[in-house]
């Protein structure tokens, strides 16, 4: 309960960083939806929780993790992809706040999808990655494998915006969505083609999440909030923003966990980003439109 | 057809108020069970009206969670631990989510924080509020919530209890609801309200004609957290139990909103049928549930899940085919086919008349 700068501090603010790794993973996909479609998937964290259970059971059906977390990403991906077809695209020329609330609608059938299927008890994984040791500090190989592939993630897609015609297309829709019609660009397909990768990032974020947390079917609703909370700190739409509000944002949470109880972190993480976006609307790094 | 309308409102308050003898006769005994229906279905009611007023003008708010927890909890907190009677708690807890409201819509409006920005801002607020209720678990008992301290026999004036007198409690819920109503009617009526339409519809046109659109926004958000708080304290008072779960958090938060967008947002009694589609909803399928071994044995223990599966495929459903829910939609239908009955007589007469169709010639 008491605050003071020794090594559990430490041990606390190097945890937080390995935090924000997969936070800002989990921020990515929901971001790159955002500023492409411009509509704000309130269920995204439900997408993640389909996909841990999707990996839970095709590992426990005996496929090797790794196959199993590619069939994670893959469910999630086409997951994204029907969600964007079936749910956002009816409404996607009606008033913003409707596909925010049509997705808040997929969450509550997600959520209680999963509890009719698969129960309400923790299903884990039964992997233990073990922990690294350092200096008297400890930290899980699963949290330190999150921050790399969040990275990883992160500069996969960068590349794929960057260098691919694809992505350079997608670009390109995200700033204008009228002219890029006129060049004979097909906006329907590269919508679904960005649902389908939004999607596959939530489903890397779920095969990192496995080896970390028990799943149940409101595991959404603890992450949730916290991913919407960073993308539009950092600035919706903008990556590199989420990027930074993710380490700030679970700096808060595990300083504020170590010193108080976890709510009193969260809490405060919640109360720090409503002051921060009265500060700056736009997001702490996004640019005024 | 306008001068029939007080005589509806009447038949309907009247009728609303002879349900408790209703239920009496027809149903004597389960008449207990009944009535607790239609009080959580009355105390709703008065709650989605109370979000309604601003989700109609475009503020869609996920943060009523946070105004009807704060509402909840102030009273009976006040009542637990400082003995004070809820009509100073409740009072209290009023001020206390208007305040908060103000202080988080006023730098909204100001900054014109609008849209997915003003949802997810306030969906922050209740998260905080929800963690702040659990992190005060000492005094709040945390996620598993608290009782108000029963004072007597359970039914007092002084202590605002009258749960054991249902009765009694369906009319206390019942004039929360016609004030609920009257506050809808006033707003709908005054000049704030073709104010907030044209701020709903063009920010900058509304300030150019000289509205001043942060004061409008403040005052309806004051107001509607106000109610929302109201409607928590007396849930409260009703259910004699408070969690952080049932009267605060974004679930609440998101039942309020899909109520309301079920029941109709911009008519008068879209909140009430939303509130009775909803609570029927989730009562029907639990009877259906218990009544039916095959259902059960297909269900399991996940069958309490159901409800919120179907609650939510309907949510998809209504935004995408009915946006103005199942009243306004009716309303709709209603109007459109006396329009189309007067055309159709106006066409009958003239061909009576002898005037000829068209100049065809």
């Amino acid at each position: 309960m008491d605050c003071q700068l020794d090594i559990f501090f430490a041990e606390a603010i190097l945890n937080g960083l390995l935090l924000a790794g997969l936070l800002a993973l989990l921020a990515l996909g929901l971001n790159l939806i955002f500023g492409v479609i411009d509509v704000v998937w309130i269920c995204y964290a439900e997408l993640v929780m389909v996909g841990m259970y999707g990996i839970n059971y095709a590992y426990k059906a005996g496929i090797p993790f790794l196959l199993a977390a590619l069939f994670g990403v893959m469910l999630v991906a086409l997951a994204g992809a029907i969600l964007h077809y079936l749910v956002i695209r009816p409404v996607l020329d009606t008033p913003p706040i409707n596909q925010l609330l049509v997705t808040g609608g997929v969450l509550f059938l997600l959520q209680a999808a999963a509890t009719m299927a698969f129960g309400i008890e923790f299903k884990t994984l039964g992997i233990r990655l073990g922990s690294l040791n350092v200096a008297d500090m400890s930290f899980s190989w699963a949290r330190i494998w999150a921050f790399t592939m969040a990275l990883a993630g992160a500069l996969a897609l960068w590349l794929f915006l960057k260098r691919t015609y694809l992505g350079t297309a997608i670009r390109a829709i995200a700033q204008d969505r009228q002219v890029i019609a006129l060049m004979g660009v097909d906006s329907r397909r590269l919508y679904l083609v960005t649902s389908a990768i939004g999607g596959g990032l939530a489903g890397l974020a779920a095969a990192l999440m496995v080896l970390q947390y028990d799943i149940y079917p409101q595991i959404g609703l603890q992450f949730g909030p916290l991913i919407f909370m960073i993308c539009v700190l950092g600035g919706l739409g903008n990556m590199i923003g989420g990027f930074i509000a993710a380490f700030i944002i679970s700096q808060f949470i595990a300083v504020g966990s170590s010193c108080f109880h976890t709510e009193w972190g969260y809490a405060v993480a919640f109360l720090f980003f409503m002051v921060a976006i009265f500060i700056r609307p736009q997001g702490l790094f996004g640019t005024k439109s | 057809m306008t001068n029939l309308r007080p005589v509806a409102a009447v038949v309907g308050i009247v009728a609303v108020a002879a349900i408790p003898l209703i239920v009496r006769v027809l149903f004597p005994a389960s008449e207990k069970y009944y009535l607790h229906l239609l009080i959580q279905i009355l105390l709703w009611s008065f709650i989605y009206t109370g979000w309604s007023l601003m989700g109609r003008f475009g503020l869609t708010s996920l943060g009523h969670g946070a105004f009807t927890g704060i509402g909840a909890y102030a009273t009976v907190l006040l009542w637990n631990y400082v003995g004070l009677t809820p009509w100073i708690g409740v009072p209290v807890g009023v001020l206390l989510a208007t305040i908060v409201g103000v202080l988080v819509g006023y730098p909204c409006f100001r900054l014109r924080i609008t849209g997915h920005y003003f949802a997810l801002l306030t969906l922050a607020l209740t998260e905080f509020v929800r963690l702040c209720i659990v992190g005060l678990r000492d005094y709040t008992g945390g996620s598993l919530g608290t009782q108000p301290r029963r004072y007597g026999d359970g039914v007092s004036l002084f202590a605002l209890q009258f749960e054991p007198d249902r009765v009694l409690a369906y009319y206390i819920a019942f004039v929360l609801w016609l004030f609920g109503l009257y506050i809808w009617l006033r707003v709908d009526r005054s000049m704030d309200r073709y104010a907030l339409d044209a701020v709903s519809q063009d920010e900058d046109a509304a300030a150019s004609v000289g509205i001043d659109v942060t004061r409008e926004k403040l005052k309806i958000t004051a107001l509607s957290a106000a109610m929302c708080a109201l409607g928590g304290a007396f849930f409260a008072q009703y259910q004699m139990y408070i969690g952080p779960d049932t009267i605060a958090g974004l679930g609440i938060s998101l039942n309020i909103v899909f109520a309301v967008i079920a029941g109709g947002l911009y008519v008068m009694l879209g909140p009430t049928v939303g509130a009775v589609f909803t609570q029927l909803l989730a009562e029907g399928l639990r009877v259906a549930i218990q009544g039916s071994a095959t259902l059960r044995g297909l269900l399991g223990s996940s069958a309490l899940a159901l409800d919120q599966a179907i609650y939510g495929l309907l949510l998809i459903l209504f935004i995408i085919y009915m946006p103005k829910g199942i009243l306004g939609t009716l309303i709709d239908w209603w109007r459109r086919r006396r329009a189309s009955d007067e055309v159709t007589l106006a066409i009958a007469t003239a061909a009576e008349a002898g005037v000829p169709k068209t100049n065809s010639g």
